[in-house]
C-alpha cells in the first residue's frame, strides 16, 4: 500500500521561508503561502481561511495533515505555529463546517482509515471548569477502551496506539494462576498476567492497564492454552496496534454499562460497529481483519536503481469504502491519492536518492519526525 | 465483500487437499539413542535392540525394520527371541516381562505387544526373590525359565505368562540334592546363568553367582552334575555337543569343565586368565564355538588388565593362535555371534560377530582373514562427531550419484566382502522413487553424504575439510602409533569420535549443486570452501581469499575466536570433493547463510556482520556488504560477550529449579483424588513459584543482531524493469531487511575476461522487523524459479519470463508477496500475530497428487517454533494443513529439521537419530516388510554350515536375475518414466532381484 507522501517535494522548498498551504473546503481547493518562521496568529489565519474560501457565516473547524498522515486540529496559536513549522513542505489544511465535523473526531489514522475512530469522550474526569481543555477529539488518542457494549463488565478491551512516538509500550507479562468459576465450583487455571509496568511507558501512561491484570485476548485472539512465549510473540507481532482484553485486578473502576456517561459516544460508537448483524461477543467490534491489514505499517522500500526513471507511485487500491462518504476522511483520501502521483519531479527523487546513497547503511535511519514506525511507505 | 467470500471451505479444494497432503512419521534413521539390550534370532536372522527409553527396534535385511515402544518407558534390560517363533520377550528394569510378536496383517508384518507380566512371589517375600536376573526361553516353545536374585528359577508358561509352581527350581531343592561336600559353602546367591542343553531339552545348566554350576534334570527334578569354581561366576557357555561347559569369572579367567556321566565333580579341565598375570577385570560373557576345521573360536567380553587397560571396552576373539582384542569407542552393551542356526548341525562355524556398543553397532567378519568389519546398511552412527547442520538434495542425477559412490568406495578399503549377514525378512517397500542425498555437517569439520533414498540411511562418502587447515593434531600421528607388536593385541574399531580437535572446524552450512558437482561448505570460523568433485587424487594449493565484512569500520574489536590458519602450499586430496578456494570472513564469525549458483559460478555467504559474493571462476571477490547496525555492539564483539548472558541465564534457571523442587517434594505424600487436576495444580504451583516474565516491546532498529544474515538467494528475475531480467542476489537479515543486488555476469565466452559486477537495486525494510528466514522468486505462473542448471539439464520447465515475477519474503512472523520489479506489497499472511507461533524453517516443496499422476502443486512447507508443520499455499498464501510434529520443548529437534523438495523431511530425535516424516501422499518412504518363519526344510541346508548355503542361495539369485534382466530393464524404464536416469541403479536392482528369487523359492 503505497500511499505517497511526497517527500520528493521536500527538497523543492526546503530552503525557502515560505510554506505552501493547500486548503480544502468541500470540493474546493485554495492555495496560498505563509511565512514559515512568522506564521502569525491563529485568529488571522482563521480569517484568512474564511476569506479565501468565501465562507461567510458558518462556524468551521480547521485541521491539517501531519507527517504521520493524521488529521490534527488548528484551533489556537500554538498548534497553528506547530502546523506551519512542521509542514514538510506542503501544509494541507482541511476545513469543515462545525456541524459536519462533529461526526469525525481528529485523531490517529483518520486520514488513512475508512472508519473514524471513536475517541472515548468520557475518558478521564473533567475536574476544573475554569481550565480550558480542548475537546477530546482535538487530541491524538494514545489508548482507548473499546467494545464496552459487547464485553462482560468485568473485562476491559484496551487499544494502545503507537503513533511513531518514541515511548516504549513498556510492560511485562508473566504466567500465573487465575481462578475461574465453573459448574464444579472455583477452579484454578493457568493464565497470563501483566507483571510489571515500565515507568513512563505507554502502557502505564494510559492508566488502563495495571499490574496483575489478567490478559484474556490479544487482538481478539484468546490466549487460553497458549504459552507465555506464544503470547509474548503475539503481542510483539501486533505491537503497532495492540488490543489487549484484560480482566483488571482492580474491578472497582469498571464501566457500568447501564450508566454510560451521557453525551458519550452514542451514534458514532455504533456507527463503528458497521459489521453486518450483531457480531459474536468474542469478535473485536472496532477492529476487523481487513482493517488490520490496511492499518498495518507498510514496509519501507528503497529502490536503488541509478538510471533515471519516472516515479511510479501508484495510488492506493481503493479499499472497501464506506457508503457514507459524507465524511472528511474518505474524501481526503481520494484527494490525496489523486493529488499524489505524477506531481513529483524525477530530478528531486534523484537528489533525495543521492542524499541517501553515500552511506547506504544509514539509508534507513530516517530524519527524526520523518516517516518512521507508523508512517506510510516511502516509495521513491 | 471479500471477507464473506473467503469464509467457508471450498469442498473441491478440501478434496484436493486430501489427495495432496498427508502426514506420517515413517521411519527412524540412524543409531538408537542409549541402547540397553541386544537380541538376535538365528532362525529369523533378525536383530533386536532395546533402549533405555523403552523402545525396541528390530532389523533384518536392509529395509526390514520394526519399532515398538513399551508403555512404561523403562529401560529394556534383556531381549530373548523365542526359539522358532516370530516372538520375543523383553525384560525391563522395572522387572516386567513383555511378549512381542510379529503378526502378518495385509501381507506386511507388524510388531505388537501381546502380553506383559511381572513375577510375583508369595506374600511377604523379599523383592529380590522375584527380581529376574536371567531368562531362558525353552526350546519347547512353551516355557520361559526365569532366574532370580534369590537363587530360585521360576517356570512361566507362554504365551499367557502363567506361573507353573510345580516346575520352579528353588535353591533349597537344589541344595538338598547336592552331595554333602558341595553344601558347605554359601554357594547360592543369585542366578547368573541359565542355559538349556544344546541337544537334550530336559537338561538345563544353572549358574549361581558364587561359582556353583549345576546341571538340572527338568523331568527327574535332580542334580545331574555340579561344578564348583573358586571365583565369582559371570556367565557360561555350553559347547554345541553338550560335552563341555565354559564358564567365565569376575577375576578375568575362564574355565572349561568336561561334562560326562561318570565323574560327578570334576576339577576344571583348564583354567586360564587370557590377559594375566596381573589382575584383570571380569570376563562378563563368553562364547566357545566349534568349527569344522577343528580349532574353536573363543569370543569373550572384558578380561582386560585392570591397571593399564581397565578403561577399554573390548571384545576379544581367539582362534587358531590368533587373538585380537577389538577396542570399541564406547561401552559395550552386549554382543552376539552369528553361527550355524540349525541346532542339529555338528559345528557352530561362526561367521560374524555383532557388537552393540553404546554409540554404534559393529559387525566383524569372522570368515575372512584379518577379521575385517562389515559396513552396516543401517544403524549408522550419525553422530560420530556431533551433527551441526544438514542439507538435503532431492533427485540426484545418476552420474553424480555414481561418482560419489565411487569416491566413497575408495574410502572403505579394509572392509569385508561379506554380504550383510543379518538378512531376515523380506522388504516389499517399493523401490525409492529417486536418489536423494542427505548431507550432514559435523563438529569435526567433516561432511557425510548419506543415501537417503530409501528406508536405510547409508553412508556413501565422507568429506573432511580438516586437511585445508593447520590444526594441533597432525593426522599422520595416529597412523604411526599402530603396527607394533603389543599385548593385549588391541585393535580400534568403530567410528564414534565425539571429540573435536578444534571447534572452529565445525560445519555450519552446506550447499551442493547436484548438476555440476560443485559443493560449498562453510564453518564456525567464517571459512567458506568451494569444492569440486574430482574422480582422481590430486595435489594442489587451495586459493585463499579474505573477505572483510566490516569494510574498514573503525573502532570495533572482535573478541571471538581467531580465524583458522590455512595450510600453506599444495595439499594432497583423495578422490572426491576437493577444495579449490577458501574464503575467510573477517571477523571470523560463524557463517550463517550460504548460497551457490553453479551456472554463474558464484558463491554468496553471510555472517552476523554482513554478506559477500565471490566469483569462484575468476577467484575474485565481487563485493561485500556490511549489514551491521552501528549500535549493535554485541554482534561486533563476537560470541565471547554472549558467554556472560549464558552464565546469567544458567544461574537463573538453576535458581528456578531449586525453588520449584522444594515444595514439590513436600507435596508428594498428598491425597489421591483425581490425577488430572492434581497434575495441573502441580504445574500451576510451579508457575507461581517461578515467575518468569517477558518484556512486551516492539522491535527497533537498535536491537541486537539485526545485521545477522539469515538467508541468501540467487534468482534470475526482473529487478530493475519489467522488460529485462538479470541475475540477482537477495539477502535477508535478522532485523527484517531484504537487500536485492542486480548482478552482471559476463557471457560464457568472456567469463574469464570481464569481471562480475553487482550493484544494490533494492532495500526493503519490513516494518515488523522480524528475522527474514526465506526468500523465493515466483515466475509469471507463480511457480518458484527452478534451481540453477535445472533447465539446462531438461529437468524442469523453463520459468515463465513473460509475466510479472513476484518476490516472496518469509519472516519469522509473516509471509509476504511483493510485486517485481516495482516492489510493492501484494499479499501477506500473518502467523505470529494470529497464532503466536514463529517460522523456524521454510522450504518450497512440490506436492504430487496420489490420484492424478501428473498433477502437482508447489507450496511452502513450514516448521514453527511450536513444532507444528504447516503447508502454506503459493502464491495465495493460504494455510492448507497443519500437523503437530515435534514437541515444542525439543529445541534441537526443531532446529535440525530439513525439508526435501518433495514434501518429506528429517529432524533429529536424539543426537544419533533422524526421524523421517512425509507431508506428501505420493512420496512416502516407509518400511513395508514381511517376516515369516523360515520353512525348516528350506533352511536346513544340504551342506555343513550356514554360509555355503547362503552363498548358493545368492548364486541362484544372480542366475534368476540375469534371466529376468530384460523384464527388469523394462520395468525400470517404465518406473523412471523418462527421468533421464535409466540405468542400473545398484540397490534397486538388488531389491528387485530379491523379490524375484523369493517368488521362485515358494
Amino acid at each position: 500500500m503505497n500511499r505517497s507522501f511526497h517527500k520528493s517535494q521536500t527538497l523543492r522548498f526546503y530552503d525557502c521561508g515560505a510554506v505552501e498551504v493547500k486548503s480544502k473546503f468541500g470540493a474546493e481547493f485554495r492555495r496560498f503561502s505563509l511565512d514559515r518562521h512568522k506564521p502569525g496568529k491563529f485568529e488571522d489565519f482563521y480569517k484568512l481561511v474564511l476569506h479565501t474560501h468565501h465562507i461567510s457565516s458558518a462556524e468551521v473547524t480547521i485541521g491539517y495533515a501531519d507527517v504521520h498522515g493524521d488529521l490534527l486540529p488548528i484551533n489556537n496559536d500554538d498548534n497553528f505555529s506547530k502546523a506551519v513549522s512542521s509542514a514538510s513542505p506542503l501544509l494541507r489544511v482541511f476545513i469543515q463546517k462545525r456541524e459536519e465535523a462533529d461526526h469525525y473526531g481528529f485523531g490517529a489514522g483518520t486520514l488513512r482509515k475508512k472508519k473514524a475512530l471513536v475517541a472515548p469522550r468520557d475518558e478521564g474526569p473533567r475536574r476544573r471548569a475554569q481550565l480550558r481543555i480542548g475537546l477530546p477529539r482535538d487530541f491524538r488518542p494514545v489508548s482507548s477502551i473499546i467494545d464496552v457494549d459487547v464485553l462482560p463488565e468485568t473485562h476491559r478491551r484496551v487499544r494502545l496506539y503507537r503513533h511513531g512516538c518514541e515511548k516504549p509500550l513498556g510492560f511485562y507479562i508473566r504466567d500465573g494462576a487465575s481462578v475461574r468459576v465453573t459448574p464444579q465450583g472455583l477452579e484454578k487455571a493457568p493464565g497470563i498476567f501483566i507483571s510489571r509496568m515500565v515507568p513512563g511507558g505507554l502502557a502505564e501512561s494510559t492508566g488502563l492497564l495495571a499490574v496483575n491484570d489478567e490478559v484474556l485476548e490479544v487482538n481478539g485472539i484468546e490466549v487460553a492454552g497458549k504459552t507465555l512465549d506464544q503470547v509474548t510473540d503475539m503481542m510483539i507481532a501486533n505491537s503497532h496496534n495492540l488490543i489487549i482484553t484484560v480482566k483488571p485486578a482492580n474491578q472497582r473502576n469498571n464501566v457500568v454499562r447501564a450508566g454510560r456517561a451521557p453525551g458519550g459516544p452514542g451514534p458514532s460508537s455504533d456507527s463503528a460497529a458497521s459489521a453486518p448483524g450483531r457480531p459474536p461477543p468474542r469478535v473485536l467490534q472496532n477492529f476487523h481483519p481487513d482493517e488490520a491489514e490496511s492499518d498495518d505499517e507498510a514496509d519501507i522500500v528503497l529502490e536503488g536503481a541509478l538510471e533515471p526513471r519516472a516515479p511510479r507511485a501508484q495510488p492506493a487500491p481503493p479499499g472497501p469504502s464506506r457508503p457514507n462518504g459524507a465524511g472528511l476522511a474518505p474524501r481526503l483520501q481520494r484527494e490525496l491519492a489523486l493529488g499524489g502521483p505524477g506531481r513529483g519531479s524525477s530530478g528531486s527523487i534523484h537528489r533525495l536518492l543521492s542524499a541517501l546513497r553515500p552511506d547506504p547503511r544509514h539509508s534507513l535511519v530516517l530524519p527524526p519526525g520523518g516517516v518512521e514506525e507508523h508512517g506510510p511507505a516511502v516509495t521513491l | 465483500m471479500r471477507r464473506f467470500l473467503r469464509s467457508g471451505p471450498d469442498p473441491a479444494r478440501e478434496r484436493l487437499k486430501r489427495d495432496l497432503f498427508q502426514f506420517n512419521k515413517t521411519v527412524e534413521h540412524g543409531f538408537p539413542h542409549q541402547p540397553s539390550a541386544l537380541g538376535f534370532s538365528p532362525s529369523l536372522r533378525i536383530l533386536a535392540i532395546g533402549t533405555r527409553s523403552g523402545a525396541i527396534k528390530l532389523y533384518g535385511a536392509p529395509g526390514v525394520e520394526f519399532m515398538g515402544l513399551h508403555q512404561e518407558n523403562n529401560a529394556v534390560v534383556q531381549i530373548h527371541f523365542l526359539p522358532g517363533q516370530c516372538q520375543l520377550v523383553t525384560l525391563l528394569d522395572d522387572n516386567s516381562l513383555h511378549l512381542w510378536s510379529l503378526k502378518v496383517k495385509g501381507g506386511v508384518s507388524e510388531l505388537q505387544e501381546d502380553e506383559s507380566f511381572t513375577l510375583r512371589g508369595p506374600p511377604g517375600a523379599a523383592p529380590s526373590a522375584t527380581q529376574v536376573t536371567v531368562a531362558l526361553p525353552h526350546s519347547s516353545r512353551e516355557l520361559l525359565y526365569l532366574g532370580t536374585e534369590s537363587g530360585s528359577v521360576f517356570a512361566v508358561q507362554l504365551p499367557a505368562f502363567r506361573v507353573l509352581e510345580d516346575r520352579a527350581i528353588s535353591s533349597d531343592a537344589v541344595l538338598q540334592r547336592l552331595p554333602e561336600e558341595a553344601r558347605h559353602r554359601r554357594v547360592f546367591e543369585m542366578v547368573e546363568a541359565l542355559q538349556e542343553h544344546p541337544r537334550d531339552p530336559s537338561k538345563v545348566l544353572i549358574g549361581y553367582s558364587r561359582g556353583l554350576l549345576v546341571i538340572w534334570d527338568l523331568q527327574g527334578g535332580r542334580v545331574l552334575a555340579h561344578f564348583l569354581s573358586s571365583q565369582q561366576l559371570e556367565n557360561v557357555c555350553w559347547q554345541r555337543d553338550g560335552r563341555l561347559i565354559v564358564s567365565c569369572h569376575s577375576d578375568g579367567s575362564y574355565c572349561q569343565w568336561p561334562v560326562s556321566g561318570d565323574t560327578p565333580h570334576p576339577e576344571p579341565l583348564t583354567s586360564s586368565v587370557p590377559y594375566g598375570p596381573f589382575p584383570c577385570k571380569a570376563i562378563t560373557k563368553i562364547f566357545w564355538l566349534t568349527t569344522k576345521k577343528g580349532l574353536p573360536f573363543t569370543i569373550f567380553q572384558g578380561g582386560m588388565p585392570r591397571a593399564s587397560y581397565g578403561d577399554r571396552h573390548c571384545v576379544s576373539v581367539a582362534h587358531d593362535g590368533q587373538q585380537t582384542a577389538f577396542d570399541f569407542t564406547s561401552r559395550i552393551i552386549d554382543f552376539a555371534v552369528l553361527a550355524e542356526a540349525d541346532p542339529a548341525a555338528a559345528f557352530d562355524d561362526p561367521y560374524a560377530l555383532v557388537v552393540l556398543a553404546e554409540e554404534e553397532l559393529v559387525v566383524i567378519d569372522l570368515r575372512t582373514a584379518g577379521w575385517p568389519l562389515v559396513p552396516p546398511p543401517y544403524l549408522s552412527s550419525l553422530h560420530c562427531s556431533a551433527i551441526t547442520c544438514s542439507h538435503h538434495v532431492s533427485n540426484i542425477p545418476l552420474k553424480l550419484w555414481e561418482r560419489i559412490v565411487a569416491a566413497g568406495g575408495r574410502q572403505h578399503t579394509r572392509v569385508s566382502p561379506m554380504e550383510w549377514p543379518i538378512d531376515g525378512g523380506t522388504s516389499f517397500a517399493p523401490p525409492p522413487p529417486q536418489r536423494d542425498l542427505l548431507l550432514t555437517g559435523h563438529e569435526d569439520g567433516s561432511v557425510r553424504f548419506w543415501d537417503a533414498s530409501g528406508v536405510c540411511l547409508q553412508l556413501l562418502y565422507k568429506l573432511s575439510t580438516v586437511r585445508v587447515f593447520l590444526t594441533d593434531s597432525d593426522p599422520s600421528e595416529n597412523l604411526s602409533a599402530q603396527g607394533e607388536e603389543e599385548w593385549p593385541p588391541l585393535r580400534k574399531v568403530g567410528s564414534f569420535d565425539p571429540y573435536s580437535d578444534d571447534p572452529r572446524l565445525g560445519i555450519q552450512k552446506i550447499f551442493l549443486c547436484k548438476y555440476s558437482g560443485y559443493l560449498a561448505v562453510a564453518g564456525t570460523a567464517g571459512q567458506v570452501l568451494v569444492l569440486e568433485l574430482n574422480d582422481e587424487e590430486a595435489e594442489h594449493a587451495v586459493e585463499q581469499v579474505e573477505a572483510d565484512l566490516l569494510q574498514d569500520q573503525e573502532g570495533y574489536r572482535w573478541k571471538g575466536h581467531e580465524r583458522l590458519s590455512a595450510r600453506p602450499g599444495p595439499v594432497r586430496f583423495e578422490p572426491g570433493f576437493q577444495p579449490f578456494v577458501l574464503v575467510q570472513c573477517q571477523p571470523p564469525a560463524v557463517v550463517t547463510s550460504l548460497a551457490l549458483h553453479s551456472e554463474w559460478r558464484l558463491v554468496a555467504f553471510g555472517t552476523s556482520h554482513g554478506f559477500g559474493l565471490f566469483d569462484h571462476q575468476q577467484r575474485r571477490q565481487v563485493f561485500v556488504k556490511c549489514t551491521l547496525h552501528p549500535s549493535d555492539q554485541l554482534a561486533l564483539e563476537g560470541p565471547l560477550s554472549r558467554v556472560k548472558s549464558l552464565k546469567k541465564s544458567l544461574r537463573q534457571s538453576f535458581r528456578r529449579m531449586r525453588r520449584s523442587r522444594v515444595p514439590s517434594q513436600k507435596q508428594r505424600p498428598g491425597g489421591l483424588p483425581g490425577e488430572g487436576p492434581k497434575a495441573a495444580q502441580a504445574g500451576l504451583r510451579d508457575m507461581e513459584l517461578a515467575p518468569v516474565q517477558r518484556k512486551i516491546e516492539a522491535r527497533t532498529a537498535e536491537d541486537s543482531f539485526t545485521g545477522f544474515v539469515r538467508t541468501l538467494y540467487f534468482a534470475d528475475t526482473y529487478l530493475r524493469d519489467s522488460s529485462r531480467h538479470c541475475p540477482s542476489l537477495w539477502a535477508g537479515t535478522n532485523g527484517g531487511t531484504v537487500y536485492g543486488f542486480s548482478l552482471r555476469v559476463p557471457p560464457a565466452e568472456h567469463r574469464m575476461d570481464e569481471p562480475v559486477r553487482a550493484e544494490q537495486a533494492k532495500e526493503i525494510q519490513l516494518m515488523h522487523r522480524a528475522p527474514v528466514v526465506g526468500i523465493v522468486v515466483l515466475d509469471g505462473h507463480s511457480v518458484p524459479l527452478p534451481e540453477p542448471l535445472e533447465v539446462a539439464h531438461d529437468l524442469s520447465k523453463s520459468p515463465d519470463m513473460q509475466g510479472s515475477h513476484q518476490l516472496l519474503v518469509v519472516s519469522e512472523e509473516q509471509f509476504k508477496v511483493f510485486t517485481l520489479p516495482k516492489v510493492s506489497a501484494k499479499l501477506k499472511l500473518k502467523l505470529t500475530a494470529l497464532e503466536g507461533s514463529r517460522v523456524r524453517r521454510v522450504s518450497v516443496a512440490h506436492f504430487g497428487s496420489c490420484r492424478a499422476e501428473d498433477y502437482g502443486e508447489h507450496h511452502l512447507a513450514v516448521l514453527t517454533n511450536l513444532g507444528d508443520i504447516q503447508v502454506v499455499s503459493l502464491p495465495l498464501l493460504k494455510p492448507q494443513v497443519r500437523y503437530s510434529c515435534i514437541r515444542q520443548e525439543d529445541v534441537s529437534g526443531i532446529a535440525s529439521c530439513v525439508f526435501t523438495k518433495y514434501g518429506q523431511g528429517f529432524y533429529l530425535i536424539s543426537p544419533s537419530e533422524f526421524e523421517r516424516f512425509s507431508l506428501s501422499t505420493k512420496w512416502l518412504v516407509e518400511p513395508r516388510c514381511l517376516v515369516a518363519l523360515a520353512e525348516p526344510k528350506n533352511h536346513r541346508h544340504p551342506h555343513n554350515g550356514g554360509r555355503p548355503e547362503k552363498a548358493s542361495h545368492r548364486a541362484r539369485n544372480s542366475g534368476s536375475q540375469s534371466d529376468g534382466e530384460e523384464v527388469l530393464k523394462e520395468i525400470q524404464s517404465t518406473l523412471e518414466g523418462g527421468q533421464g536416469s535409466c540405468g542400473d541403479w545398484h540397490s534397486r536392482r538388488m531389491a528387485m532381484g530379491y523379490g524375484l528369487s523369493n517368488g521362485e523359492a515358494e
